[in-house]
């Protein structure tokens, strides 16, 4: 048996990657719930000075309000605008409170609406049901969370009324994981969130990663892989590509940056200063990690707690 | 000094205290609780070691089964991974774990609460342009809609936040459900934990009452801070101080140091 055999080469860098799959008016998504937030990759598209996104993510936090502050958000679809019980995120209130600079079009769900439009998307279903939204003010100012009768009749022989979810299925969408290999068959672990769905849900996927690894790495553990190679487009090796937020096991989420922004962000000239020091005056994340520093570094540094591996055998020849 | 140090310690309880033990109570009997970070986690940890050993945190990362080692500083803390029982996706967590109906307690907070106990966490003012957004649903309304009752914790009791008519309602409860023609599952919001005291329901239909108040507090205090004509509980009750043993927990084992007890 060819034991040797890899997918195809999917490695670049992340200007290439961002370049050839983020296109202006394109609909992105960016997953990662609160762990694997792929900052990298939306300080890339900042940087490149994309505009006109629809921009999909349940938890629109920082890099979200980074991005809007830089002009390339038009719509918003997302379940959650918060900086985590860290203060306000100030570009996006400025945005929906005051048209300030420019109206922003929200497309407000909650947490699970948006998982079921992932789910009808990976699936390429016309809608998902979901039992939420009655009662709930959402529908009013969501035309997208509509009601459907079940053609199935309940015990009692009525038929229930449902809330059903459109599919989405993004132009791209983004995702930062521990580790994949060269074709992208992406491992991960601790928090993985939606990001199997909104993955399926795409039509192209980026992934960054903290380190690319050997075949043989990823195949001694396929149970780890949350995405095959079949999924991914383009792989880019992005070390501490998900600062301020975390990587279980590499570093850990820098909670003092996330208190810091409340205040950057509350005043424009401050944000728009960060940008400039921390997006566009760096040629690339590389420079970012250095920017931070090591006493940062160290700081965000974790201890070990490895798993223990597990038994998958093989077939003895008799 | 030597004072607080008694054992008598009731006389150093804050009111963050006393409602913490107050909301540890509570989840006597309870086996599965939804819980986001702050208060209801320093409750589910106490209930754990007091009245209800064999209770399981659910947080909506996705973790079940969490022994962190040290305090989590947001639902998704690296600290409750490392080490817990089941890491679930959200597909897993939203669908089978919380819309199933496997929670028996969800913990929920809002900007405003109304005397049914539907819930507001999207805007202040109007959705399109609101005097200040919030940051809207996460799950909230899944908890309010498929939890089996929901405990709500309220630190600042005033008028602007217990209100008359929401401004939004982002989370529904059963009355507000079947009225728009929706299958309610769970009791909606039971109980409300503030700095005055305990409002409590047992129901659809029913509204809010002050069942208890913090030692000290005037009933009438909680009635006019609140923006509905509330109705206080015949029988109305003193909430019992924390016991000594109790704020040693707290103060000792669960928050030593003082991450979110002041």
């Amino acid at each position: 048996m060819d034991g040797s055999s890899s997918g195809v080469d999917k490695t670049m860098n992340l200007s290439d990657a961002v370049r050839r799959f983020v296109l202006p008016g394109s609909t992105v998504s960016l997953e990662g719930f609160t762990h694997a937030i792929p900052t990298a990759a939306g300080h890339e598209i900042i940087r490149q000075g994309i505009t006109g996104l629809t921009l999909v993510r349940m938890t629109a936090d920082i890099v979200v309000d980074q991005m809007l502050a830089a002009g390339c958000i038009d719509t918003l679809i997302s379940s959650f605008v918060g900086n985590s019980s860290a203060g306000s995120l100030g570009e996006i209130r400025r945005r929906i409170e005051r048209d300030d600079p420019a109206p922003l079009r929200f497309v407000e769900y909650s947490h699970h609406g948006l998982v079921c439009r992932y789910l009808a998307g990976a699936k390429r279903l016309p809608f998902y049901p979901i039992r939420s939204y009655f009662g709930s003010d959402l529908p009013s100012v969501n035309d997208e969370l509509r009601v459907v009768t079940s053609p199935f009749p309940m015990e009692d022989g009525t038929l229930e009324q449902i809330y059903v979810v459109p599919p989405i299925n993004p132009d791209v969408t983004i995702i930062h994981a521990q580790r994949s290999d060269r074709a992208g068959n992406v491992q991960m672990w601790g928090l993985t969130g939606v990001q199997a769905e909104a993955v399926f849900a795409a039509r192209h996927a980026i992934v960054t990663v903290e380190e690319i690894v050997e075949d043989e790495v990823v195949r001694s553990d396929p149970n780890r892989t949350i995405v095959p190679s079949h999924a991914i487009d383009a792989v880019v090796e992005v070390p501490m590509g998900a600062h301020p937020s975390f990587a279980q096991g590499y570093y850990d989420r820098d909670n003092e940056f996330y208190r810091a922004w409340a205040g950057i962000s509350a005043d424009r000239l401050q944000l728009a200063a960060w940008l400039r020091e921390w997006v566009y005056g760096l040629a690339d994340h590389r420079a970012y990690v250095d920017h931070l520093g090591g006493d940062t570094r160290e700081r965000l540094r974790v201890g070990s707690a490895p798993s223990l591996p597990v038994e998958y055998g093989t077939r003895i020849g008799r | 000094m030597t004072t607080t140090m008694s054992p008598s310690a009731d006389v150093a309880a804050s009111v963050e205290e006393t409602m913490t033990v107050a909301a540890a109570r509570a989840l006597v009997g309870k086996h599965r609780v939804f819980a986001g970070i702050g208060m209801p986690t320093l409750a589910v940890a106490l209930a754990q070691q007091t009245v209800a050993k064999d209770i399981e945190v659910i947080y909506e990362s996705g973790v079940c089964g969490a022994h962190p080692s040290e305090l989590p500083a947001t639902i998704a803390d690296a600290v409750l991974i490392t080490g817990s029982e089941a890491v679930l996706s959200m597909p897993a967590l939203f669908g089978y774990v919380l819309q199933a109906g496997r929670i028996d307690v969800g913990f929920l907070g809002a900007a405003q609460i109304d005397r049914y106990g539907n819930l507001n966490s999207s805007v202040i003012g109007e959705w399109s342009h609101p005097e200040k957004r919030l940051p809207g649903s996460g799950g909230a309304l899944e908890v309010l809609a498929n939890a089996r009752e929901v405990y709500v914790v309220m630190r600042r009791h005033t008028p602007a936040a217990f209100v008359d008519i929401l401004d939004f309602c982002t989370s529904a409860g059963p009355e507000r459900v079947e009225a728009a023609g929706g299958r309610p599952f769970g009791l909606g919001v039971t109980k409300v934990f503030t700095g005055y005291g305990t409002l409590s329901r047992t129901g659809p239909g029913e509204e809010l009452e002050l069942t208890e108040v913090h030692r000290g507090v005037d009933p009438d205090q909680a009635v006019a801070a609140t923006g509905w004509p509330l109705r206080t509980a015949r029988g109305l009750r003193t909430i019992e101080p924390p016991t000594a043993a109790e704020l040693n927990l707290l103060r000792n084992q669960i928050d030593p140091k003082r991450v979110y007890l002041r």
